[in-house]
């Protein structure tokens, strides 16, 4: 076999699969036959249990092999290949010989439905240990009976719960829930499986956390989880979490499992999802081909972003010195990393080890060990050229220099460097904590190794590096302004505030463009804008500055263009007048023509990077798989007709870009 | 032997309830920003040697768990010193003879105290009950012991005030002040005009920005910060001082809160390295440690312990009181202050005691204590010799450069001294 290898250790047999040319466990169509083969042989051994583990240092098995989706072309195929995985998971199920799935690292998905299917669970007791069901993620459910195994073992409702959100638990939490039945150091984890094969029993949830689903109780318990999915989650978009839910309702078997993911993995959701996942795989694959040689990390300013960067840097592990010209700055970014390492890291000694790799550093001692440095100060093109000048002198010759700017071109900064070549763009997204793209700006005079080592620190630092070409606004607020003042121009217009976030919000969008726009601050809005009004042609509404001049900012000041109470929540008016203009198509099409224009100029490499910074960036509706994707699936020619129908009612904006007429441009380099 | 870079916390006034900062995070504190700026890789400590006198019970060894937290590497050894008052200084004292010994090359050294998180304990009557209690396995035995369960059980024991007792001779350290008091006459009016110096020149100090160099800026997690010494008060004056009841001997005695050193949290923390490290590293250095000596005395009068260690001092090395161009004295006392001034004047005590034909004179007044002391700013007992020696070799470099002693009164009746030379810089 080749990927499966079966050895006796005393009474037991232990059966390690190491997935042969991949860095982690997948269970492909393959590795699942082999399986099959395997459990065939060993119903004709005698022993007394079977351990089955991984063969992999960094995890167990991180579940099926996403890019074979790509293969499945209509619903009963699918169906098929769940009933298939079924199969061999209910032969292990049903060995008369107790099993134990031994568990370290990443336990994914159809990895956890392996170990579902043994008697025993033994995970390792420590931090990279990870076991879930994040289908959800990918528009679809487990299907390799996972919805049918997991209740009963856990409860309903944390069953439910796990399933829903695709979130991923450690191995004490793993415990505690009882999806695992020890949680163990490494050095006794083969100990522990024996014990098991010798006990013999396997557990159950205790009955109250099976009540909810009992009969009496289930339709009520199932019709509240469903209005609080309904809050959350828009089911035209994504109708995965729904199946999940009916099919616990109905006590679904594994048939009708195996038919409801046929249907959903061949689903537009489904592939789209696959897709913007393979997107940022591929990005953090792009980003790890060269060493970032980074340990020290120098961030200069403490407002709200340079704060998160340093944090964000230090909760992954690097010495992060922050610098800003007062204690008080500093003060104030440490509050704040010293409330999200609790929230985070739980654990005291873990927040205090977090704390100690975040040195305040009013002086910037740092600066002289530090192998980055990331500017995250005022957008203010002579004092950021003053701030590099001062740190050119000081930090060693190996060290990247980066800027956080959001809109200054990158060879303006570097012109009065005497090493003009190190200095990189790092666009970090608020809130920091939750944006996974970053933009690596390249200007002119940026060096390919500059580059390289700053999209390895974003890999390392588990985020998304996207590169991108120093041109106004960059890649993700260009495409965003457009958008935005459209919205403030309908405001202008006298739409509705509500009407026009409730028709981004129905699109897809994770929030309205005004309710961004408050929550970003209008200032910076403005600022924005302003910084791109004339490179771009975008005429910014003379109503944001008319507000900032007021001092409406936005959620931070209380009041923008909603109000806000004292707990920062806004006042709407739910009330959505039906009104004639086309609000959906205004705003999405305004940000269809930017991408274009992106595309068209080269400001990333290609579609594929105009979805995957859309959506990693701005959280642009993922089951659309980002806009290009969405261009291509409504058509390039129907949408420049759209635009220019728009443009003959409201004017130039809507010009179609000459990028609508190059066939070429929407050609994707990779399939995926 | 050089101190190449050193830095402290401000030091904070202990309050009713345990401070914010642990002993180990005030010297985190103090170590980072030291390490940072030192000029030599990160890997280059061999050793981390720290003074503390009250060990937290989840900080044993806390050298140790401070090296580990300021990233100095597990493979990096580290042990934790205790001489009482003098814990800092020792440790600096240990670092520079295991440099001399040619045992390591570059050594973090200093002090830290969290005095604020004390430990209050059960008194022994109240941990026999205890014992007792969880001997007992029957109902009839526990209600048994439970019957024989007193109040007085539940009466405290501040560690704290014990520590500041001396074991032998019973008497607080405030008592010894006032032994010295009465000995060398110091009247309250004397004590309470130098404590209100102290204040004074601390606070000019600080206002004229000089501190800068060796006052790091403390961060606590709430958002709050501290640059100055918490204790430091710079609208007092002579009448307020007055008021005061002495604490000790609360009748006739005339040692007061105010003309004492204060219950303080704090850490210092300085890099020590040899003549070849300074020179394979290009290390720029704070200056030169040249010799150090400990003294003993009457436990009972342990506040006059410098007087003999600093008479040793000199001695050995062939120098009088004005060859030195500051002296930094730890301000325990106001009284011990004086007392030491006078016993280093005084003919008799320098034929009886310290067995010379004259006395060695003592020190210029502005020559000591120039930026104030522990009165001011406090005295958190296991850093504050690190601190003195920090501050001698700043405000040292800040004048201009000489020569300086660094020296305490240690609990229990001893003295201890350092001497220091940093390059005069021809004003």
């Amino acid at each position: 076999m080749k990927h499966w290898q079966l050895e006796a250790s005393g009474e037991h047999l232990v059966a390690t699969l190491d997935v042969v040319g991949s860095s982690a466990n997948m269970l492909s169509h393959e590795v699942l036959q082999e399986l099959d083969e395997l459990l065939a042989e060993l119903e004709q051994r005698s022993a007394s249990g079977l351990i089955i583990r991984s063969g992999k240092p960094g995890g167990f098995i991180v579940g099926a092999d996403v890019r074979e989706f790509g293969q499945v072309h209509d619903a009963p195929q699918a169906a098929e290949l769940a009933r298939a995985g079924q199969r061999v998971f209910n032969r292990l199920a049903a060995l008369p010989v107790p099993t134990v799935a031994l568990i370290h690292g990443y336990c994914l998905g159809g990895g956890l439905e392996l170990a579902l299917a043994c008697r025993f669970r033994v995970a390792r007791d420590d931090d990279s240990t990870r076991l879930g069901l994040p289908e959800v993620r990918l528009g679809i459910h487990p299907g390799f009976a996972g919805t049918v195994r997991l209740p009963p073992l856990i409860g309903a409702l944390p069953a439910l719960d796990l399933m829903l959100s695709g979130r991923t638990l450690g191995s004490r939490q793993a415990q505690k829930l009882g999806l695992v039945d020890e949680a163990v150091p490494e050095r006794h984890l083969l100990d522990a499986a024996r014990a098991h094969v010798a006990k013999r029993r396997r557990r159950k949830a205790p009955w109250l956390r099976r009540l909810p689903g009992w009969w009496p109780l289930r339709a009520f318990v199932y019709r509240r989880v469903l209005r609080q999915l309904q809050k959350k989650v828009n089911a035209d978009h994504y109708p995965a979490p729904y199946r999940i839910l009916q099919l616990r309702k109905m006590r679904a078997n594994q048939e009708q499992e195996a038919i409801s993911l046929g249907e959903l993995l061949v689903s537009r959701t489904s592939r789209n999802l696959v897709h913007v996942f393979l997107l940022g795989e591929e990005l953090k694959r792009r980003g790890r081909t060269h060493a970032h040689d980074i340990e020290r990390v120098h961030v200069i300013g403490a407002g709200a972003m340079g704060g998160d960067i340093a944090t964000w840097a230090a909760y992954k592990g690097f010495s992060v010195s922050l610098q800003d010209q007062t204690a008080e700055l500093v003060a104030r970014a440490l509050k704040r990393a010293h409330a999200f390492f609790q929230k985070r890291l739980k654990e005291p000694r873990a927040v205090q080890q977090a704390m100690d790799r975040l040195m305040p550093d009013v002086s910037g001692n740092g600066v002289r060990r530090a192998d980055l440095i990331i500017e995250a100060i005022v957008e203010d093109v002579g004092i950021k050229q003053a701030v590099f000048r001062n740190i050119e002198q000081q930090a060693p010759a190996s060290a990247v220099l980066a800027s956080n700017t959001s809109s200054i071109p990158l060879e303006e900064l570097a012109g009065t460097l005497r090493d003009p070549s190190r200095l990189v763009g790092l666009h970090f997204f608020n809130p920091v904590a939750k944006m996974q793209l970053v933009e690596v700006v390249h200007g002119l005079q940026s060096a390919p190794a500059a580059l390289e080592r700053a999209c390895a620190y974003a890999v390392a630092i588990d985020k998304l590096p996207l590169r991108v070409k120093s041109s106004p606004g960059f890649l993700v607020n260009r495409i965003l302004m457009p958008y935005l003042m459209e919205a403030m121009t309908m405001v202008e217009e006298g739409v509705a505030i509500s009407a026009i976030d409730r028709a981004a919000t129905d699109f897809g969008m994770p929030m309205g463009p005004i309710e961004l726009a408050d929550t970003v601050g209008l200032d910076i809005c403005l600022s924005v804008a302003r910084e791109l009004a004339g490179p771009l042609g975008v005429a910014v509404p003379d109503k944001l500055s008319a507000m900032v001049e007021q001092g409406q900012l936005g959620k931070k000041s209380g009041r923008g263009f909603y109000r806000y109470d004292a707990k920062g929540r806004a006042r709407r008016d739910t009330r959505v007048r039906p009104n004639d203009i086309p609000i959906t198509e205004r705003l999405v099409l305004r940000v269809l023509n930017e991408a274009m224009a992106c595309l068209r100029e080269g400001v990333v490499q290609d579609a594929d990077a105009i979805d995957a910074g859309m959506v990693y960036g701005t959280g642009f509706a993922p089951y659309l798989g980002g806009p290009m994707r969405y261009v291509e699936s409504m058509g390039e020619t129907g949408i420049s007709h759209s635009l220019y129908r728009l443009s003959e009612e409201y004017g130039e904006r809507f010009t179609p870009d000459a990028g609508w007429s190059q066939a070429d441009l929407l050609v994707r380099a990779s399939s995926i | 032997m050089y101190v190449v870079d050193g830095a402290r916390t401000p030091f904070l006034r202990a309050g009713a309830e345990p401070g914010p900062f642990s002993a180990a995070d005030l010297a985190v504190a103090a170590g980072r920003p030291v390490l940072a700026r030192l000029a030599a890789p990160a890997t280059s400590i061999d050793e981390v040697i720290v003074g503390t006198v009250i060990a937290a019970a989840d900080e044993a060894n806390i050298a140790r768990i401070i090296g580990l937290r300021l990233g100095c590497g597990s493979a990096v050894p580290a042990f934790t010193v205790q001489r009482n008052c003098a814990s800092g200084l020792q440790a600096v004292a240990s670092a520079r003879e295991r440099i001399a010994l040619g045992m390591s090359e570059i050594v973090l050294a200093g002090g830290t105290e969290a005095m604020s998180r004390a430990p209050v304990q059960w008194n022994a009557a109240m941990v026999r009950w205890l014992a007792m209690f969880m001997r007992a396995r029957s109902v009839l035995g526990r209600v048994r012991a439970l019957t024989a369960f007193r109040r007085a059980y539940l009466k405290p024991v501040f560690t704290l005030l014990l520590g500041l007792t001396d074991p032998l001779v019973k008497l607080s350290m405030g008592q010894t002040a006032e032994v010295l008091a009465h000995r060398f006459a110091i009247s309250r009016e004397q004590q309470d005009a130098y404590a209100l110096q102290s204040h004074a020149r601390l606070a000019a100090a600080f206002d004229a920005e000089c501190m800068q160099p060796e006052v790091e800026t403390l961060y606590d997690t709430r958002g709050g910060y501290y640059q100055e010494d918490t204790g430091l008060r710079r609208e007092g004056s002579l009448a307020q001082l007055a008021k005061l009841k002495p604490v000790f001997d609360r009748h006739y005695g005339s040692v007061t809160a105010g003309n004492s050193s204060q219950v303080t949290d704090g850490a210092a923390m300085l890099v020590l390295a040899s003549d070849a490290a300074v020179k394979r590293h290009r290390l720029p250095v704070l200056g030169e440690l040249l010799d150090h000596s400990w003294a003993g005395v009457d436990p009972r009068q342990m506040g006059l312990g410098p007087v003999h260690a600093v008479a040793q001092l000199l001695q050995r090395n062939n120098l009088k009181m004005r060859d030195l161009a500051q002296m930094e004295l730890n301000e325990a006392f106001a009284a011990q202050v004086l007392a030491c001034q006078a016993a280093w004047d005084s003919q008799t005590y320098a034929r009886d005691e310290l067995g010379l034909n004259k006395a060695l004179g003592s020190i210029d007044p502005e020559r000591l204590n120039p930026e104030g002391g522990a009165i001011a700013c406090g005295h958190p007992v296991g850093a504050s010799g690190a601190r003195l020696l920090l501050h001698l070799l700043c405000s040292l470099r800040r004048k201009g450069g000489g020569l300086g002693v660094a020296c305490l009164c240690i609990g229990g009746g001893q003295g201890g001294a350092m001497l220091v030379r940093v390059e005069e810089t021809g004003t």
